[in-house]
């Protein structure tokens, strides 16, 4: 009898072990301070963001540098809804991911025309695009941004420590929610899709599958998460501006770093990176530009050299998986007769 | 008479954007590799310019010759050194390695020059203008760079199609492994392609510097334009990227005219309109 | 000695990845030796001159010419020591015209009698297509402007992949009439050909590969019609 199975006796430990931290960071804020609170949400988010940007460019073959056009767009609907339609801020991040869903698909319609690079650089001019407009809405502060009011910040909870406790939840909740469904895709059938394309495409379109169909749902699905994280962390800036929402330096620089230093094209790629990425930025304190300077070093160096990231060189080393996501064909006892 | 002058600027300026997207359309033709650093490199050379130009006291016009050289140099040691090793089936690398390029390119001027906003200044002949019709008049240094713009086009065209550098470029571009059987070293070939990509960019960044304001963040706004300066004129053809130059400075300048903040989009709005209904472009080679 | 070999290849062995394509090949070539390699499809032979020509890097064994070892030069110096390779299906650049990739074949300089003025008399069809792009020709003249090419470079030895592939016969039987011509000038020549009774006229000496190995060698006029196809098809 032959199964399929997902878990290895690593990814089993792995599952214990990421349950455990799970329910270690659900319960921070009662053992860590207001500063922990803010790095732990950021974190989360980047951990998403790079989760989704690995999903987009290391197992659709997309890579796009305008991710934060729909970072802004998030941004900016959070604050449209709360501002002048008066809708909850919560609701609004739980909004921003449908809107930033439909938009995506006329912006796919255009930019899936350019190949490769070209393709990418596109994805930038979208952002750019978007940028510009946002410059031009007065309403919402037009090229020098807009604060959250204080009638919507109260909205949200009547003390200031319950609405840190309520955004890093919100935080975690949601990442834990992206990283999940990403999941569930890759072990799906269409992740096995997304696999094959990842290894090789022509061969998979070969193989009959609709490699531009499932392109299409990666993007839009990104865009939904993206832009949901992009309402988020701009509720906890509390403050928006054009140039901070689409800023290619925080939104996709970092990103990009963070996968590619974690590892491209594995789930536990972005995590790891982001670990590091934080645990540098603590380290090396306020060096400005040569911190980037650094990390745009680093990045290149593990690309040539490693480029399946520190996550692809311990898979190599120890065949460890934190998760359960290879597929394994497990030769069992035959029976003699039925199965 | 108004738009006629706006339009005529448009023009202008299209040949600088001309020029940013024949040094981009070069190596994407030569070794399908999209320099992601291409405007970062633009401003390099600028700021190389100033350095010479304070170094030397000569004006930014004398100061190309040095500065065409050493940014030549540059492109055949990053080539030869760093970008050969990312050719190849996988997209990733050259993407992702020229990305961090940009980003350290960004930062090191940063580190190196601060932020503040420079302007390289050609002296008396920044003002002069001549009138090329009733009412029309045009300055003398933007005449001069869409001229130096046009030879440059013209320039490689005749590289390309009229010498043995330009049948090794093309040929390695065709069929690299039997350009290598044909004797050609394909690492040299690259690095001589990327060589004159950045002889272009220096030329560019020169003429860019001299005409606004540069500082080290504008980068990756020049690598739009020359992107969407190819992408209009259609892949393949160098007049075709002029002529995409030409068109996206002239929308630029139509928008600036009717709203200052509407010049970037104008542009960029076009590009897109551009994309969705002939996304091969105005004017593309078709291949032999 | 007049009898050295220009090339000798002694026992190499040949990966594509994890596959092996050749086990173990020896064979060699003397000045004005026209040399056939016949097999079947996947028999090693287009292998065999990838590794003699530099595309591909033998796992062991030595590749010699002109006495002095290849094996570590790659491909493009190759061409510069004196042995160039027509690939098989032709393969001319096609965004350059038929002077142009003949012009690209002579531009490293070897000294010698092929000039572009000798390939137009060898083969005038090519002289009157001189300037239309390479795509633009038949077979049999794309075939002509490949071996053009590959004459510009002046080579001592010569590799013909497969040149009658596509071909019709009467086009593949005036291609080989010029190949005499082409040795008289002092080049020698590897051939490898599905056609035998082709590669059997044209050369003094066989190689027969089978599955990556030698499975029968000697002069071409010792060799019989049934020890060929016994090799041929390992019976």
């Amino acid at each position: 009898m032959r199964r399929v199975e997902h878990a290895t006796r690593s990814s089993q430990i792995g599952v214990v072990v990421i349950a455990i931290a799970l329910v270690v960071l659900a319960l921070a804020p009662f053992w860590g301070d207001r500063q922990t609170l803010r790095l732990l949400a950021e974190m989360f988010t980047f951990v998403a963001l790079a989760s989704l940007w690995n999903l987009l460019a290391g197992y659709a073959g997309l890579v796009s540098v305008g991710q934060q056009a729909f970072v802004g767009f998030g941004g900016y609907l959070l604050f449209a809804c709360a501002i002048l339609l008066d809708v909850h801020p919560v609701t609004a991040i739980l909004v921003a991911g449908p809107v930033g869903a439909i938009v995506a698909v006329p912006v796919a319609a255009l930019i899936f025309r350019l190949r490769g690079a070209y393709f990418a650089i596109g994805t930038w001019v979208v952002a750019e695009v978007f940028r510009l407009l946002a410059s031009q809405i007065s309403v919402l502060g037009g090229g020098s941004g807009i604060s959250l009011p204080a009638s919507v910040v109260v909205a949200m909870a009547p003390t200031r420590q319950m609405r840190e406790f309520e955004i890093y939840w919100l935080a975690l909740a949601l990442t834990v929610v992206i990283l999940g469904a990403i999941i569930a895709l890759l072990r799906s059938r269409h992740g096995l899709a997304l696999t094959a394309i990842r290894d090789n495409e022509l061969t998979a379109q070969s193989n009959g599958i609709d490699v531009a169909r499932i392109k299409l749902v990666v993007y839009v699905l990104t865009a939904f998460g993206t832009s949901m994280i992009g309402a988020l962390i701009f509720l906890q800036k509390l403050r928006i501006s054009p140039d901070t929402a689409f800023s290619v330096n925080d939104w996709t620089a970092f990103v990009i770093f963070i996968t590619v230093i974690g590892g491209i094209g594995r789930i536990e790629g972005p995590i790891i990176g982001t670990i590091i990425f934080f645990a540098l930025r603590q380290m090396l304190a306020d060096l400005g530009s040569l911190y980037l300077l650094m990390m745009g070093a680093v990045a290149i160096v593990v690309m040539l050299w490693a480029p399946k990231g520190l996550w692809g060189l311990i898979v190599e080393r120890f065949g460890w998986q934190a998760l359960p996501l290879q597929r394994h064909l497990v030769l069992g006892k035959e029976t003699g007769g039925k199965s | 008479m108004q738009w006629f002058n706006v339009i005529v600027q448009g023009v202008l300026i299209g040949g600088l954007y001309a020029m940013f997207a024949a040094g981009l359309s070069l190596i994407f033709g030569v070794m399908r590799l999209v320099n992601i650093a291409h405007g970062d490199l633009i401003v390099l050379a600028a700021y190389i310019s100033l350095m010479v130009m304070q170094g030397f006291g000569v004006d930014p016009l004398t100061s190309l010759v040095l500065v065409v050289p050493v940014m030549a140099a540059i492109g055949y040691a990053l080539q030869r050194g760093l970008l050969n090793r990312t050719l190849g089936d996988d997209l990733l690398p050259p993407l992702l390695v020229t990305f961090g390029l940009s980003i350290i390119i960004q930062n090191g001027l940063l580190e190196l020059f601060t932020a503040d906003s420079r302007r390289l200044q050609a002296g008396s002949i920044e003002v002069e203008t001549f009138q090329l019709a009733q009412g029309v008049w045009i300055g003398a240094l933007p005449m001069i760079q869409f001229t130096v713009a046009l030879a440059v086009i013209a320039g490689l065209q005749i590289l390309f199609y009229r010498t043995a550098l330009g049948r090794a470029f093309r040929a390695t571009s065709d069929d690299q492994p039997v350009a290598q059987l044909m004797g050609l070293d394909t690492r040299h070939v690259f690095a001589m392609a990327m060589a004159l990509s950045l002889a272009i960019i220096a030329i560019a960044g020169v003429f860019l510097a001299v005409r606004t304001n540069f500082d080290p963040a504008i980068g990756p706004a020049r690598l739009i334009f020359g992107f969407e300066a190819v992408i209009i004129g259609g892949l393949g053809s160098m007049w075709g990227t002029l002529a995409g130059g030409i068109i996206l400075g002239v929308s630029q300048a139509v928008g600036a005219q009717i709203d200052p903040g509407w010049q970037l989009l104008a542009g960029h709005l076009v590009f897109l309109v551009i994309l969705a209904v002939r996304p091969q472009g105005l004017f593309p080679k078709v291949s032999g | 000695m007049p009898d050295e070999a220009l090339l000798d290849v002694k026992a190499i062995d040949a990966f594509y990845g994890d596959f092996q394509a050749l086990f173990g090949v020896s064979l060699s070539v003397r000045a004005g030796q026209v040399v056939a390699v016949i097999g079947a499809n996947g028999a090693g032979k287009s292998t065999l001159l990838k590794s003699i020509a530099g595309l591909m890097h033998p796992h062991s064994g030595e590749i010699l010419f002109e006495g002095t070892s290849v094996a570590g030069s790659p491909a493009f110096d190759r061409l510069g020591r004196g042995i160039a390779l027509i690939p098989e299906g032709r393969r001319l650049f096609p965004s350059l015209t038929v002077e142009e990739n003949l012009l690209i074949g002579g531009q490293s300089r070897r000294p010698g009698p092929w000039t572009l003025a000798r390939v137009y008399e060898l083969f005038p069809l090519l002289a009157e297509r001189r300037n239309l792009p390479a795509p633009a020709l038949s077979g049999g003249q794309q075939q002509m402007a490949a071996i053009g090419r590959a004459l510009m470079a002046n080579p001592r030895l010569l590799l013909c992949d497969e040149i009658s592939l596509g071909l019709a016969p009467v086009v593949v039987r005036d291609i080989y009439a010029q190949l005499p011509q082409i040795v008289a000038e002092g080049l020698s020549l590897i051939i490898v050909e599905q056609d035998i009774l082709q590669a059997l006229r044209a050369a003094s000496h066989i190689y027969c590969l089978q599955e990556g190995r030698i499975a029968l060698q000697g002069p071409a006029g010792e060799l019989t019609r049934e020890t060929i196809s016994a090799a041929y098809f390992g019976v």
